[in-house]
C-alpha cells in the first residue's frame, strides 16, 4: 500500500451502552478505493460518520491527510477540538445516502457555498470549480435548477460534484445508491468508477457486490462492529476466509439481497446488461431528457 | 412530452383529442368557480348594506362627516403592527435559538420569557408596560409602550413557531453542511433558518394577522388609533353603530390586503422548494 491518507486507530463508539464499533483498525493508501460490506448494523455507517467526526467516536484516534485527532467524547478539549474536526472535514468529504442537497440554493450554489464561504475562494473561482465538477458528473445543464427539480441520480451526483468543489484528500460514500430507484443506480455507480479510476481516495459502503468488485482496490467486511476480513475484491468476494464473510455472501447470493435489507430484491446482477451503467458520465443517459414533474 | 414521443418513436398514436377537451373543462370549472364566489360575496354584503340602509338608522351625513377622521387613525394602526412585527420577529428568532440551546441559562432565560408572556393576558402586559412602568421610574409614550407590549406578546408566541421550525429541518441538512466543514453559526445563518423560514411563513402569517387585531387593544391606552377614533366619535355623538362598522371594515381590509401578501410569497417560495 502506499502512504496512507486515513488512519484509523483502535476506534471505539458507544451508543449508550450499546458498543457498535468494537477497536476498528483502518488504513487507505492515497488513491486506493475501500468498499465497506457487512450486514445492516455492523457499524459501516458509523465508522464513517466517526472518521469525519459527525459521530464523535469514544475511543480511538483519527488521522486524515497527517491530521491526527484523538477521540473526545466528553468535550474536554473544547473548541480545540471544534477546529480540528473541521480541518478534518476539510480533508475528508462525504456523500449521503439521502443526498441532503440544500433545497433552497440552486445547484450551483450548493457547490459554491462552501468553497467560498469556508474554503475562502473568490466567488468566481468557485463558480469556475463547481462548472468543472458540474462537467464531470454530467450536469452542466442542471447548473441553475433547484434540487427539487433532479432526479434522485441527478441529485446524488450533485451531491458528488459538492464535495468534489471542497478538494478533499478523501471520499467517504454513505450507501449513495440506496435511496435510488433501480434504473437510476448505473449513473451514479458510473461517476463514483470513474472517481476510483482517476485515482481519487475513495471509502465506500455499499450494498452493490458488482460495482465493489469493478471498483474497490479492497473490500472491507465488517461485522459487529469489527473488520473481520479485508483484501482485494476476488478473494474476499470470490474465496472469503472467515466463515462469518462466507455466510454473508452466501445468503447475499442466493437470496440476492443484503440481510436485513429484503426490500431490494434482485441486487445482484443488476448491472449487467443495464444498458445505461456503461454510458460515459460526461454525457447524459436518456433518463436525463426527462425532468420529473 | 415532445421528449417523450421521441423516444418511443412513431408507433404512438397523436394525443387524443379528449385530452384538450378534459384540460379546457379543467379551466371553465376554475373559472367558474371563481366567478360564482365573487358573486356570494357580492350579495351577501350587498343585502347587508340594503338592510342596514334600509333600517334607515344609519346616517350618511355623519359618515361623511367623521369618516376622514376615523380612517386617518388607519395609518398609526399599519404603524403600530410594523413596529411590532419587526419587534417581534427578532425576538422570536433570538429566543428560539435560545430554546435550543445546550447553555441552561440562555435556555432558562428564555423559556421564563415565553412562560412569563404566554401565560398573562395581553391587556395586563399593555397596562403594565404604561401605567405600571412609571412607578419604577421609567416613562414611555403611550406610542412606544403599545409596540413594546404587542411585539414582546408576539414574540414569545412566535419564538415558540420558530423553534417548532427550526427543528422540522431535516437533520441531514445540518449533517451535510457540517460535513463540509462548515462551522455552526454559517450551518444556522446560511442553512437551517432559511429553510425553518420557509417552513413556518404560514404559521408567522396567521400570527401577523392576529397581531393587526390585536392592535386595537393600544386604544385603552389612548394611542389615537383607528379604534380610538372610532370609539370616541362614536360615544361623543351616540352612533357606535357607523363608527365601530368604519372600524372593522377597515380592519377587515388590512387583513386581506396582508393575507393576498403572504399568498403571493408562499407561492413564490414554492417554487424553489423541495
Amino acid at each position: 500500500m502506499t502512504e496512507p491518507i486515513v488512519r484509523v486507530t483502535d476506534l471505539h463508539k458507544y451508543f449508550g451502552h450499546l458498543h457498535v464499533l468494537r477497536g476498528v483498525d483502518l488504513e487507505v493508501g492515497r488513491g486506493e478505493a475501500v468498499m465497506i460490506i457487512g450486514r445492516s448494523g455492523s457499524g459501516k455507517t458509523t465508522l464513517l460518520r466517526c472518521i469525519n467526526f459527525l459521530a464523535e467516536p469514544t475511543l480511538g484516534a483519527v488521522e486524515v491527510d497527517g491530521l491526527r485527532v484523538e477521540a473526545d467524547p466528553l468535550g474536554r478539549r473544547g473548541r480545540q477540538h471544534r477546529g480540528e474536526i473541521r480541518q478534518i472535514r476539510l480533508r475528508a468529504g462525504m456523500l449521503f445516502q439521502e443526498f441532503n442537497l440544500f433545497p433552497h440554493m440552486s445547484v450551483l450554489q450548493n457547490l459554491i457555498e462552501a468553497p467560498v464561504r469556508v474554503r475562502g475562494l473568490a466567488r468566481d473561482e468557485a463558480v469556475a470549480l463547481a462548472e468543472r465538477y458540474l462537467a464531470k458528473v454530467g450536469l452542466m445543464d442542471k447548473r441553475d435548477e433547484y434540487p427539487a427539480r433532479l432526479s434522485g441520480g441527478q441529485k446524488q451526483r450533485t451531491a458528488i460534484a459538492r464535495a468534489l468543489c471542497m478538494e478533499p484528500k478523501v471520499l467517504m460514500f454513505d450507501e449513495p445508491t440506496s435511496a435510488l430507484d433501480p434504473e437510476l443506480i448505473g449513473e451514479v455507480l458510473n461517476v463514483m468508477e470513474d472517481l476510483a479510476h482517476e485515482g481519487t481516495t475513495m471509502i465506500v459502503v455499499t450494498h452493490e457486490m458488482h460495482f465493489a468488485r469493478e471498483a474497490a482496490d479492497r473490500v472491507v467486511f465488517m461485522e459487529e462492529g469489527q473488520i473481520v476480513e479485508q483484501g482485494p475484491p476476488e478473494r474476499v468476494l470470490d474465496d472469503p476466509q472467515d466463515a462469518r464473510t462466507k455466510q454473508f455472501l452466501r445468503r447475499f447470493l442466493e437470496v440476492g439481497t443484503v440481510p436485513g435489507h429484503e426490500e431490494q430484491p434482485g441486487h445482484v446482477h443488476k448491472h449487467e446488461g443495464d444498458p445505461g451503467h456503461r454510458h460515459a458520465a460526461g454525457e447524459p443517459a436518456a433518463w436525463d431528457a426527462q425532468t420529473p414533474r | 412530452m415532445a421528449r417523450f414521443s421521441e423516444l418511443t418513436g412513431p408507433t404512438v398514436p397523436a394525443e387524443p383529442e379528449v385530452v384538450t377537451r378534459i384540460d379546457a373543462g379543467q379551466r371553465r370549472r376554475r373559472f367558474w368557480f371563481r366567478v360564482q364566489f365573487v358573486l356570494v360575496w357580492v350579495v351577501l354584503i350587498g343585502l347587508l348594506v340594503g338592510a342596514l340602509w334600509a333600517s334607515d338608522k344609519i346616517d350618511p351625513s355623519f359618515i361623511g362627516t367623521w369618516a376622514p377622521f376615523i380612517l386617518a387613525g388607519a395609518g398609526l394602526t399599519i404603524i403600530i403592527c410594523a413596529g411590532s412585527i419587526v419587534l417581534a420577529t427578532g425576538l422570536a428568532l433570538v429566543g428560539a435559538i435560545a430554546r435550543l440551546s445546550p447553555n441552561p441559562i440562555i435556555y432558562s432565560v428564555a423559556s421564563l420569557y415565553v412562560s412569563i408572556v404566554r401565560g398573562t393576558p395581553l391587556l395586563v402586559q399593555i397596562f403594565f408596560i404604561y401605567f405600571a412602568l412609571p412607578q419604577l421610574g421609567i416613562v414611555l409614550p403611550a406610542l412606544p409602550a403599545g409596540i413594546i407590549a404587542l411585539g414582546f406578546n408576539y414574540g414569545a408566541y412566535m419564538t415558540e413557531i420558530f423553534r417548532a421550525g427550526i427543528q422540522a429541518v431535516p437533520r441531514g441538512q445540518r449533517e451535510a453542511a457540517e460535513a463540509l466543514a462548515m462551522p455552526e453559526g454559517l450551518v444556522m445563518r446560511r442553512i437551517v433558518m432559511p429553510q425553518a423560514i420557509r417552513i413556518v411563513v404560514p404559521a408567522i402569517g396567521n400570527e401577523f394577522i392576529a397581531m393587526i387585531k390585536d392592535s386595537a387593544l393600544v386604544s385603552t391606552i389612548s394611542v389615537t388609533e383607528l379604534l380610538w377614533r372610532a370609539s370616541s366619535v362614536g360615544n361623543q355623538n351616540f352612533r357606535t353603530l357607523e363608527t365601530l362598522l368604519i372600524a372593522a371594515l377597515v380592519y377587515w381590509l388590512l387583513t386581506m390586503v396582508f393575507s393576498l401578501f403572504q399568498e403571493r410569497l408562499e407561492r413564490r417560495m414554492a417554487r424553489s422548494d423541495r
